[in-house]
C-alpha cells in the first residue's frame, strides 16, 4: 500500500480513479447523485426538499446503525421492519388509552419508553436464539420478521390508528434550529455509537467477535453477551424508528410501518462499508449509505419513475457496493 | 508405484517414493506429518500428477489422471471426513450413481434395498438400510463408505486414519471388515498414527520420511520401537541403548506446586492425564499426533469441559469452565492454530495484542487508550516485533511476528501459567530462537509453562520435565537434565502395559 503511494507520488500527479472509487465509493456516489439532481430534478435546491429527505433518511439511518452493529458481529437482523411495526402499534394504544388521556405527560413518556422496551425484548429474543441456541442469525430473526408484524396487527385489530397528539408527534415533526428533530436524533445516536465502537471495551469486543469469534472466545471475551447486546441495541433502534414513522404520519399502520425496512437497512450498512462476514462497524458509513439509498429513491420518485423501478435501482446500488467491497479485499 | 517425484512450487514433497501393495494384503503406510503420505495417496488416486516415476496397477501401467478414473479402475478412498450424504438413506448412499432402474427411468427401490442389504451382510452388518445414514454412528457410516467402495468392485481400498473417531468396540467391527476384505482378495492401504493398530491388522508396513519411502517390511518382523525410529530417522539400537539409562530419581522440585491435574479426562481423546507444574518450570507434553497433547491443553484452559478428574491451582481446587475463567485464574493458552483461533486478521497489532488484557485496561467501560498504546509499545520493543507500527493490520505481519504479538497478548495479562501449543510452528529460525528466549525469561520469573511441541528437539532442550502421552493417557514422565531425543522416542514406544 505504502509502496504504491510512493510510486504514484513520484511519477507525478496522476489521479488514480480506481483507488478513489475503491476507498471512497460511497462519497463519490453521493456526489454523482447530488450533481445529477441539481441538474435534472426540478426544485431540488430547496429547503423543502432537504426537510423531506432528512426526515425520511433519519429512520433508515437509525435502523441501519443498529444493523451495522449486528453485521459487525457476523450476524444479520431481518426482524427490524416488524419490530418497527410492533413498536409503532403499541405507542398510540398507550397515549390514547384512558390512562394516557388522564395523564398526558406520563402517557407520552410511556408511549415512547414502553414500545422501545418491547423492541429491546425482541432483540433479546433474537440474540438469545443466535448466541445461546446457536441458531443461524438469518433464521433466528426470520421468526420475528414473520410474527412481529402479525402481533402488531392483532394488537390493533388490523386497523389504521390515527391520532392528534402534538407532544408525541414532535418525534417526527419537531424542528431544532430549523432542521427536523429526528435528523438530530440520528446524529446524536451516530456520535454515541461511534464512541462506543471506538472507545469502549464493548465496541472492541463487537469487532473482535466478528473478526474471529474463536480468537475472541479464547481471549476471554464475553462473546455470548456481546452478541445478545448487539441484537438488543438493534431492536431498540428499530423500535425508535417505528415510533418516528408513526409520529411523522400521525397515524399507525401496522401493515405498512417499516415494510421492507430490513432490506433498506442492510443495503445502507453494506453501502456504508460493513462487511457481511463481520469485523467492521462503519457507523457514519451507515448514515452515508442511508442518505444514498434515500436520495436514489427520491431522485426516481421526483422524476416520475415508478416505485417498482426504484426497487431495481436499489438492487443495483447493492450490487455496486458489494463489487467495491470485493475489489477492496484484493 | 516406484520412484515417484513430486514438487509443489519448487518445494519437493516426494523424492523417490516407492510403494508396492500385493493383492489381498493390508498394507500400512506410516510417517510423521509432512512425510509425504497424503501426497503419495493423492498421486495414486489421480488428484495430483507425479513429476516423475511410474504407477502400475493391476499388472499394467496406470494412467490415472483424475479421481473418477481411479474409481473406475477400482481404487477407492475412505477419507477421514466421509464423502457421503448423511441426510439420505443407507441404500441411496451405497447405490448412488449406480441405481438399479425400472423401465429405464424409475429407480427400483426394492432391488436397491436388497442390494444394499446384501452388500452390508457380507461384512456382518445388519442395519435398516432405509434409515437415514446420519442416524448411525460414525463407525457405521464409515463401514457404509467401505461397502459402497466394495460394491463398485474396488480392488484397492485406501483408508486414511479410519479409526481416529471410533471407539474401541467400533474399531473391532472395522477390523473385522478389513479382514473380510482381505479374504475376498481386496488390497487395503491403511494409513494411521495409531501404531498399535497396525500390529493387529496389517501384513506389511511402508515407512515414509522426508518424501521418501525408507523401508518396507513384514509386520511380524518389526517392533513398535523400530517403526518409530524409522519414522524419525534414528537407529533403533541406539534408542534402545539410550533407553537403558533413562530416568534416574524422582521429580526435582523447582518451586511450589502451581498446577496439578489429577486424573483428568474430557472424552475419548483424553482419557487420563496426571501432571504437575511447579513454579519456574517448563513441563513438556510429549506424544505423537493424536496422543492427546492439544486436548490436554484445551482441558486445562477450560475449553473442553472435564468429564472426570480435578485441577488444582496453587493448592486450591480450580473450576475452569470457560477460557475467561481460566484467564482470571492466571492461565494463558497460546493456540497451535494461529490463523483460526489466534489472530483477528483485520484488527491492528495494537488491538490484537491487548485483546485478552482489555478488562484490565478498562474503566467504566472505556478503554484507557494512552495506557493501551504504552503497553503495546513496550511489548513491540521488548519482544522485537517487526511491524510498521502498532496500527498496522496484523495480517500484514510475518508468521513469526504474528506469533510474537499473540505471545505478547498473553504475557500482557501476566499469567502464572502459560500453556504453549506449538509456539514455534511455522515461524522462521530467528523468530523461533527469540520466542524460546522469551519463554525461558518468563519461567525464570517464577511462573510455569506447559510446552507442547511436535519437534522433539524443542521439547528435549526446552522442557525441565516431559510428561509422555499415548492415546489420551499420560504414561510416563522424563526429567531433565539427561533427556535426549532417543530417550523420548523410547518412552513413546512404550505401551500402556510396559509403562505401568
Amino acid at each position: 500500500m505504502s509502496a504504491q503511494n510512493y510510486v504514484s507520488q513520484s511519477f507525478g500527479p496522476a489521479f488514480n480513479w480506481k483507488k478513489v472509487l475503491r476507498n471512497h465509493g460511497g462519497l463519490v456516489a453521493l456526489a454523482v447523485i447530488l450533481v445529477f439532481n441539481i441538474l435534472v430534478t426540478p426544485n431540488f435546491l430547496q429547503l423543502q426538499t432537504l426537510f423531506v429527505n432528512i426526515s425520511q433518511v433519519a429512520t433508515i439511518a437509525i435502523v441501519a446503525m443498529g444493523m451495522t452493529l449486528v453485521i459487525a458481529t457476523g450476524g444479520i437482523d431481518l426482524s427490524v421492519g416488524a419490530i418497527m411495526a410492533l413498536a409503532g402499534a403499541i405507542a398510540p394504544l398507550i397515549f390514547q388509552s384512558e390512562f394516557g388521556q388522564m395523564y398526558p405527560v406520563l402517557g407520552v413518556a410511556l408511549a415512547i419508553g414502553f414500545p422501545v422496551l418491547v423492541a429491546m425484548a425482541c432483540g433479546l429474543f433474537n440474540g438469545a436464539l443466535v448466541s445461546i441456541l446457536k441458531v443461524q442469525p438469518i433464521i433466528a430473526t426470520l421468526i420475528l420478521f414473520i410474527s412481529g408484524r402479525g402481533i402488531a396487527q392483532v394488537l390493533t385489530n388490523g386497523n389504521l390508528q390515527t391520532f392528534k397528539n402534538p407532544a408525541f408527534s414532535y418525534l417526527g415533526t419537531g424542528k431544532i434550529l430549523g432542521l427536523p428533530f429526528q435528523g438530530w436524533l440520528a446524529i446524536v445516536i451516530a456520535i454515541v455509537l461511534f464512541w462506543v465502537i471506538n472507545r469502549t471495551i464493548f465496541g472492541r469486543y463487537v469487532l473482535a467477535v466478528g473478526g474471529n469469534e474463536r480468537a475472541a472466545t479464547l481471549s476471554g471475551g464475553p462473546v455470548r453477551r456481546v452478541k445478545i447486546a448487539v441484537y438488543i441495541i438493534c431492536g431498540a433502534l428499530a423500535g425508535l424508528a417505528g415510533l418516528i414513522v408513526v409520529a411523522i404520519n400521525s397515524a399507525s399502520d401496522a401493515a405498512r410501518n417499516g415494510d421492507l425496512m430490513e432490506l433498506d437497512a442492510i443495503a445502507a450498512a453494506v453501502v456504508g462499508g460493513a462487511l457481511l462476514q463481520g469485523g467492521r462497524a462503519p457507523i457514519f458509513g451507515a448514515i452515508l449509505g442511508a442518505v444514498i439509498i434515500q436520495l436514489v429513491k427520491y431522485t426516481l420518485l421526483a422524476n416520475g419513475v415508478e416505485d417498482e423501478v426504484a426497487l431495481i435501482a436499489k438492487a443495483l446500488i447493492i450490487v455496486a457496493a458489494v463489487y467495491v467491497q470485493q475489489a477492496r479485499k484484493e | 508405484m516406484s520412484a515417484i517425484q513430486k514438487a509443489f512450487n519448487g518445494v519437493v514433497a516426494l523424492d523417490g517414493a516407492s510403494l508396492e501393495i500385493e493383492k489381498g494384503e493390508v498394507h500400512a503406510l506410516i510417517g510423521q506429518n509432512g512425510a509425504g503420505k497424503s501426497t503419495l495417496i493423492k498421486i495414486l488416486t489421480g488428484v495430483y500428477r507425479s513429476d516423475d516415476g511410474a504407477v502400475e496397477f493391476d499388472g499394467a501401467e496406470s494412467l490415472i489422471s483424475s479421481p473418477r478414473e481411479a474409481q473406475a479402475a477400482g481404487i477407492a478412498t475412505i477419507y477421514q471426513e466421509l464423502n457421503l450424504v448423511p441426510l439420505r438413506s443407507v441404500t441411496e448412499n451405497i447405490v448412488m450413481g449406480y441405481e438399479p432402474k425400472k423401465l429405464g427411468v424409475f429407480i427400483d427401490w426394492d432391488e436397491a434395498h436388497n442390494r444394499a442389504r446384501e452388500i452390508l451382510k457380507r461384512f456382518g452388518i445388519d442395519i435398516d438400510v432405509t434409515a437415514r445414514l446420519g442416524s448411525f454412528s460414525t463407525a457405521i457410516q464409515q463401514l457404509v463408505a467401505i461397502a459402497r467402495a466394495v460394491s463398485l468392485d474396488a480392488k484397492l481400498v485406501i483408508m486414511d486414519e479410519p479409526t481416529s473417531s471410533l471407539d474401541v468396540s467400533e474399531v473391532k467391527v472395522l477390523f473385522g471388515v478389513v479382514r473380510s476384505l482381505r479374504d475376498a482378495g481386496v488390497s487395503v492401504l491403511y494409513v494411521s498414527h495409531f501404531l498399535d493398530e497396525l500390529f493387529e491388522i496389517c501384513d506389511r508396513v511402508t515407512t515414509m520420511r522426508d518424501g521418501r519411502t525408507v523401508d518396507c517390511r513384514k509386520m511380524d518382523g518389526v517392533t513398535k520401537l523400530g517403526l518409530i525410529s524409522g519414522m524419525l530417522g534414528r537407529d533403533s539400537s541406539e534408542i534402545a541403548e539410550a533407553g537403558m539409562t533413562e530416568f534416574s530419581g524422582g521429580a526435582a522440585k523447582h518451586g511450589e506446586v502451581l498446577l496439578h491435574a489429577d486424573n483428568i479426562a474430557t472424552g475419548p481423546r483424553l482419557t487420563k492425564l496426571d501432571m504437575t507444574v511447579h513454579r519456574g518450570e517448563i513441563v513438556g507434553l510429549g506424544g505423537l499426533l493424536g496422543s492427546g497433547r492439544t486436548e490436554a491443553a484445551r482441558a486445562l484452559f477450560g475449553i473442553d469441559p472435564l468429564a472426570s478428574g480435578t485441577v488444582s491451582l496453587k493448592g486450591l481446587d480450580a473450576r475452569l469452565e470457560t477460557p475467561a475463567a481460566a484467564i482470571k485464574a492466571g492461565i494463558a493458552f497460546l493456540t497451535e492454530d494461529r490463523k483460526a483461533e489466534g489472530i483477528i486478521p483485520d484488527m491492528t497489532v495494537r488491538e490484537n495484542l491487548t485483546l485478552a488484557l482489555l478488562p484490565k485496561l478498562t474503566r467504566n467501560g472505556q478503554i484507557d487508550r494512552a495506557r493501551e498504546r504504552e503497553i503495546v509499545q513496550g511489548f513491540i520493543e521488548a519482544l522485537g516485533i517487526k511491524t510498521a507500527g502498532m496500527e498496522q493490520p496484523i495480517r500484514e505481519l510475518s508468521g513469526g511476528n504474528q506469533q510474537k504479538v499473540l505471545l505478547a497478548r498473553w504475557l500482557a495479562v501476566e499469567p502464572e501459567l502459560l500453556i504453549l501449543d506449538e509456539p514455534t510452528r511455522g515461524v522462521d529460525v530467528g523468530a523461533k530462537r527469540e520466542i524460546q528466549a522469551i519463554i525461558r525469561d518468563f519461567v525464570s520469573k517464577g511462573f510455569g509453562v506447559v510446552l507442547i511441541s511436535s519437534e522433539f528437539e524443542e521439547l528435549v532442550e526446552g522442557a525441565d520435565r516431559i510428561v509422555v502421552l499415548n492415546e489420551g493417557r499420560s504414561i510416563t514422565e522424563l526429567k531433565n537434565p539427561g533427556i535426549t531425543e532417543d530417550i523420548l522416542v523410547h518412552a513413546l514406544a512404550h505401551t500402556d502395559g510396559e509403562a505401568a
